[in-house]
This record gives C-alpha cells, structure tokens and sequence, in this order.
C-alpha cells in the first residue's frame, strides 16, 4: 500500500467551480465575451497573462479559452469565445445570471514582466488577439517600462476584427503603434489588404531589443516568426501561443503533445526555440 | 522470507479476504489469461501457460505441472483497476441558476494477485503520471500488491532490457516466487512493506532456506535468460528524437491499421477522452474519462482539422512518446518491457523491431 502523498488542493483537480455571468458581449457574428464572476461570492481566480481556463455547461462539456481581460483589474473574469462546435454553440446562448463551471488558470503566459526595458510587437491573427489582450492591457498599465509598444492585427475580413472599438483607442494614443490589415476587403474598407506578417517590416522597433508575443493559425505563427527573425528578432525573443486539442489541461489525457510538450500545462506559450524544430515537421 | 506451502497460499487470500479486500488475479476465460474478480487460490489458471507468444499471436497450453503462475502476462494489466476505462470523474446536480457536485466517493479496497515485475513497474510508471489525480491516487493507496516473480519468460517478453524485472524489486506488498517441481511445490515470500510483513507473519509456513532461497533465485535466472525479445535502449530516445522525419514511419504505416491494441494493452498508455453526459431530463450530470488511442484519427482534432491524419504520424507519435519523449515527461520510459503491443498487435508490429530499424536507418 505504498501511495504517494496527495498535494492539497487535488482532490479539485476535475471539479469546476460554478461561475455566473455578469455581462455578455456580442464581439463578432460568431464570437462573444463574458464577464464572469464565483456565483459563491469573493475575488475572481488570479490568473497571468496569456493563461487559459476550462469552462463547463453543465451537462454539455469542457472548452478550453484563454482568458481576454486585465490580469490586474481584479474585475470578472473575461473570456471570449468563438462558437465553433456543439459546448461553445451553447454558450453563445447564454445571457447574463446563467452558471457556468470554471477550472483553472492553466499553462504558462506571456513574458510581459521579463519583456519590460524592452521594445514590444505584438502580432495577432482572428481571435488570437483575445490572448493577447491580457498582454496589451499590462503594457499600457506599465507604459513606461516599455520601449516602443507596436500591434499588429489581422483579420480575414472587416467583419472578423475583434475588439474594433478598443483597437481605434490604442490607435488614437500617441506611444502605441496599432496596424491592421485584413485578408479580404469589400469596397467600404480603406485600410490595408494582405497578411499580418507584412507588417512586422513596419513599426519602427528595435528588432536587437524586442519581444514579440504572437498569437493566430499556426501557419500564421510560422510565418510571423520567420518574418521577425528576418529582421533581426533573436529566437529567444519570440513567443508564441500553440493550441491543439485539449480534453483536461493538466497533462494527464495526451491529447494537446508536440513532441516532449504538454501544450497544456508546458504551453500555451513557449518561446520560439522550444518548438521551432517540431514546428517545421508536418503533422507532428 | 517464508515458504509458503499451496494451503499457505489459500491462506493469504483468506487472510485478505478477511481484511476486506476484493481479490484480482489472473483467471481463465475465452481461451485467454484475464484479470478479474477471484477468491481462492485454486481459481487461478492452474496447469496453464501461454509463455507461446509472438506477433499478432497468443496461443494457452497446458502444463505438465500443476504450477499456480506458469504464464507470463494477458492482454489486460493492472491498469484496468488503477486507471479504468471508462471512470466517473465527479457527479452534478442542478441546483437553482447554477450546479453542485456530489461528494467523491471512496475507492474499492482491492488485492492485485500475481503482479509480474514489468506490470509493477507499469504501475510506479502510471504514479508518476497520475501524481495528481485524485481518484487514481485514492485507488492506488487502497490497493494491496501481491507481486510474482516470473519464472519463465514470454515469446514476446523485454523486461530485461527495460530493466524492469523478471524479478520484482520493491513497489509491492508481498513478492511470490513460485517453485514447482516434482519434488515440491512451494512459494517463496517476501514481504516488501510493513502491511506486508504483518501479513506474512500471521500466515502458516516455515522461514525459507537456502535450499529455497537458491532455487527461487535460479528459476528467476531462467527466465531472465530466456526472454524472447530484446530492445536496446542505449542512445535510442537520442536517435529517435532526430527521425521524426526518417522514411520508416511510412513503411511501418503501410502494415498498422490504426486498430488501437497497443495503446489499449499497454500498461502505461495514459490517453484519455473526457466527455460530460447529462440525464434525459438534464437535472444531472457526470464527467467520464475513458480510454483513448494516438491512433484515434479524432485524438488530434483542432478545429480546422486533424493534427495527425496519416497513419505514419500516430505511429510516430505512439513510438516517440513511449521511447523518447517519455523521459522528458516523467523521466523513465514508457515501456516496461511486458511484450503486449507485440502479441496483441493483429499484423505483429513489433515495438523492439521497428526501434532497431529506426535507430539502424
């Protein structure tokens, strides 16, 4: 009967803790954000930027979203979600004082503390952007302990950019660089057209001093690095946010494994020389 | 160490059977060695063998001898009861807006009868992996071990090169080893922790002898000696890391079926599906984990589409895991060396072949 010692607070390990909604927002036709709230009362979890939890319908399964609000702000937790198969379908039918079970935070985060005297590029595709924002909200908490602050967006179309209201704030600040494009253009868009790597040339930064935290399709991730490194990015430099099918976040059922990596608990975000090489092998 | 006599051994289960246990041990059924539910010692698969094993084959045979462990291992490991699969992972209730979860309840208290050395090993494995999931730890803690050397080896049979036995060593509560010839019939016992020894010492039979000790010692040579298969593990996982894209893969992909077997006999496969079910009604709900493969083409679904879609890149992934980036993860091998993914693999896809290609390419 030899067991090992259980470390306390296993015994929660599975067991989400009930949430309520506080708020829902209609982000895009097929994405929406809610404000949550212990439906037991006290502080939301603490959380890093760039962490994810697994959020339950009763009943329905387990989804895992990163989480999109302000680390620091000690308000509800944000998490905003792209209704893409059957849990994330019921969810978007959700409204406000509906419960919702939570595990988490999971995974490891962005590097903002460790970015700080540096220039920051922050490189979003689709809803990659809502794991970055915790990101962005910590550089403009603590502007000036940032070089310059440079994001660049991209969408598939002017109908796909999330948190467009927010985007044209930090557009109008003078100590922020926001550039967007998008894939596809009807004729009332007069911004720019093309991919999102195009506009890591721009932006002024320092390639020797940045970090960059990028986040979007893994194909875009790819190029996004290959794009930073060309001008100058050390490898060390380069974060990105890897996401593959995930049914526990804890690293005990296989399935989110690249390579060594438990993209779960090891990731979501690694630094590019981690997983550059098992990147680059097809289907791994 | 004592020598237990046959009615020895048919007291120790009556002694566990006393301390509540439930008794699992190997058994008979449909032309193979399973694991389930027994209460004498004379429902083990007496006189039977099945050390006949080789790719995609298993075959039982009788014994010339009336020996109580003269067989290797079946297609199911200690697994099952450890890590079942298909396992409630918590019980829901609606309640006003919101839901709250039932209480967990408490584990089986259950006795493991004939635990060979490469499935003991499995077990300290899959505590590393499950160090901090409660209902596997709850499991193991109630679990009483009666481990068994092995005395003969299995046409499929590696421990030796995953250094994980024939002999048992440490990790179990009692270790038999079983000496059956015409001149004797006994069991060597070795108590490997204090519930153990208590246990040992309650028991009729009389301290073992050089004679005995000599003789368990040389059976366990015997089988060590005999091992039907052979891995060599120097450098691989180094080598392994560096084929990912060596042209192998393909070539074992053109025999696997995707079937699935290995991951499902394997004593350490730890991939697992957890779904959530609610009532008809939807007042209830439950959380299930339940067993699944690298060889699923669903295991690496993104939305978007499958991460793994070829048969080679599951292979790969299967192979890599159990030899190479299961030391990064926990720091041993995934591979106990048992031989089941051999024997139960329906073209004989053989683990210790494809890494020796792989490694010699």
């Amino acid at each position: 009967m030899s067991a090992l010692p259980l470390p306390a607070g296993d015994a929660l390990l599975w067991r989400p803790e009930p949430y309520r909604i506080e708020r829902v927002r209609r982000d895009l036709a097929d994405t929406f954000s809610l404000d949550l709230v212990p439906a037991g009362g006290g502080a939301p979890l603490a959380f890093r930027p760039g962490q994810f939890n697994m959020l339950y319908a009763f009943g329905l399964g387990e989804v895992p979203i990163s989480i999109s609000g302000d680390a620091e702000a000690g308000g509800p937790l944000v998490h905003t979600i792209r209704a893409v198969g059957p849990v994330t379908e019921a969810m978007r039918g959700l409204r406000a004082g509906a419960v919702l079970g939570v595990r988490g935070p999971f995974g490891s985060h962005w590097p903002v503390v460790e970015a700080e005297g540096m220039d920051l590029v922050i490189i979003a595709g689709g809803v990659g952007l809502a794991p970055l924002r915790p990101a962005i909200y910590y550089a403009l908490r603590h502007r000036r302990r940032f070089g310059r602050v440079c994001i660049f967006y991209g969408a598939r179309t002017p109908d796909d950019l999330l948190y467009k209201a927010e985007l044209k704030r930090w557009r109008g600040e003078f100590d922020l660089v926001v550039d967007v494009t998008v894939d596809r253009a009807s004729h009332d868009w007069a911004g720019k057209v093309g991919v999102v790597t195009r506009l890591v040339e721009g932006g002024g930064y320092d390639p020797l001093h940045t970090v960059a935290l990028v986040c979007g399709p893994e194909v875009m991730m790819r190029y996004a690095a290959r794009a930073l490194l060309a001008r100058g990015v050390a490898r060390e430099g380069i974060f990105l946010s890897l996401e593959r099918n995930m049914k526990c976040a804890v690293g005990l059922c296989g399935h989110c494994q690249l390579g060594p990596h438990f993209v779960c608990k090891d990731g979501p975000v690694f630094r590019l020389d981690q997983v550059e090489r098992l990147l680059a092998v097809d289907e791994l | 160490m004592k020598r237990l006599t046959l009615d020895g051994l048919e007291a120790l289960f009556a002694a566990l059977r006393g301390q509540g246990f439930e008794l699992i041990g190997p058994q008979l059924r449909d032309a193979a060695l399973v694991l389930g539910p027994l209460e004498h010692a004379a429902e083990l698969p007496v006189g039977w063998t099945d050390t006949a094993q080789d790719g995609g084959r298993y075959r039982l045979a009788r014994r010339p001898d009336r020996a109580h462990f003269g067989y290797v291992v079946g297609p199911q490991s200690w697994k099952r009861y450890l890590f079942p699969p298909e396992e409630v992972l918590f019980r829901a209730r609606r309640s006003g807006e919101g839901f709250a979860l039932d209480p967990a309840e408490p584990p089986p208290r259950r006795a493991f009868i004939g635990v060979r050395a490469c499935d003991l090993a499995a077990i300290q494995v899959q505590d590393r992996i499950f160090v901090h999931d409660p209902g596997y730890q709850a499991r193991r803690a109630a679990a009483f071990i009666v481990a068994v050397n092995c005395t003969e080896a299995g046409g499929t049979c590696f421990c030796v090169s995953q250094d994980t036995g024939p002999q048992a060593r440490g990790g179990f509560d009692l270790a038999l080893t079983e000496l059956c010839t015409d001149a004797r019939h006994a069991f060597v016992a070795e108590a490997g922790s204090a519930a153990g020894a208590a246990l040992l010492d309650a028991l009729p039979g009389e301290a073992a002898d050089a004679a005995d000790l000599a003789a368990a010692r040389d059976a366990i040579a015997h089988a060590a000696a005999h091992m039907g298969r052979r891995l060599d593990n120097a450098g691989l996982a180094e080598a392994l890391r560096a084929r990912l894209e060596h042209p192998h893969w393909q070539q074992v992909a053109e025999r696997c079926l995707s079937c699935g077997n290995c991951t499902m006999v394997c004593p350490t496969c730890f991939c697992a599906n957890v779904e959530d079910r609610a009532s008809l009604d939807g007042d209830s709900a439950e959380r299930v984990r339940s067993w699944d493969s690298c060889f699923n083409l669903e295991h690496s679904y993104i939305v978007g589409g499958n991460v793994r879609s070829s048969g080679a890149a599951r292979y790969r992934q299967w192979l890599t895991h159990k030899l190479a980036h299961w030391h990064d993860q926990f720091g041993v091998s995934g591979c106990t060396g048992c031989g089941r993914c051999i024997t139960w693999c329906p073209v004989g896809i053989d683990i210790t072949a494809e890494a020796a290609a792989l490694r010699a390419g």
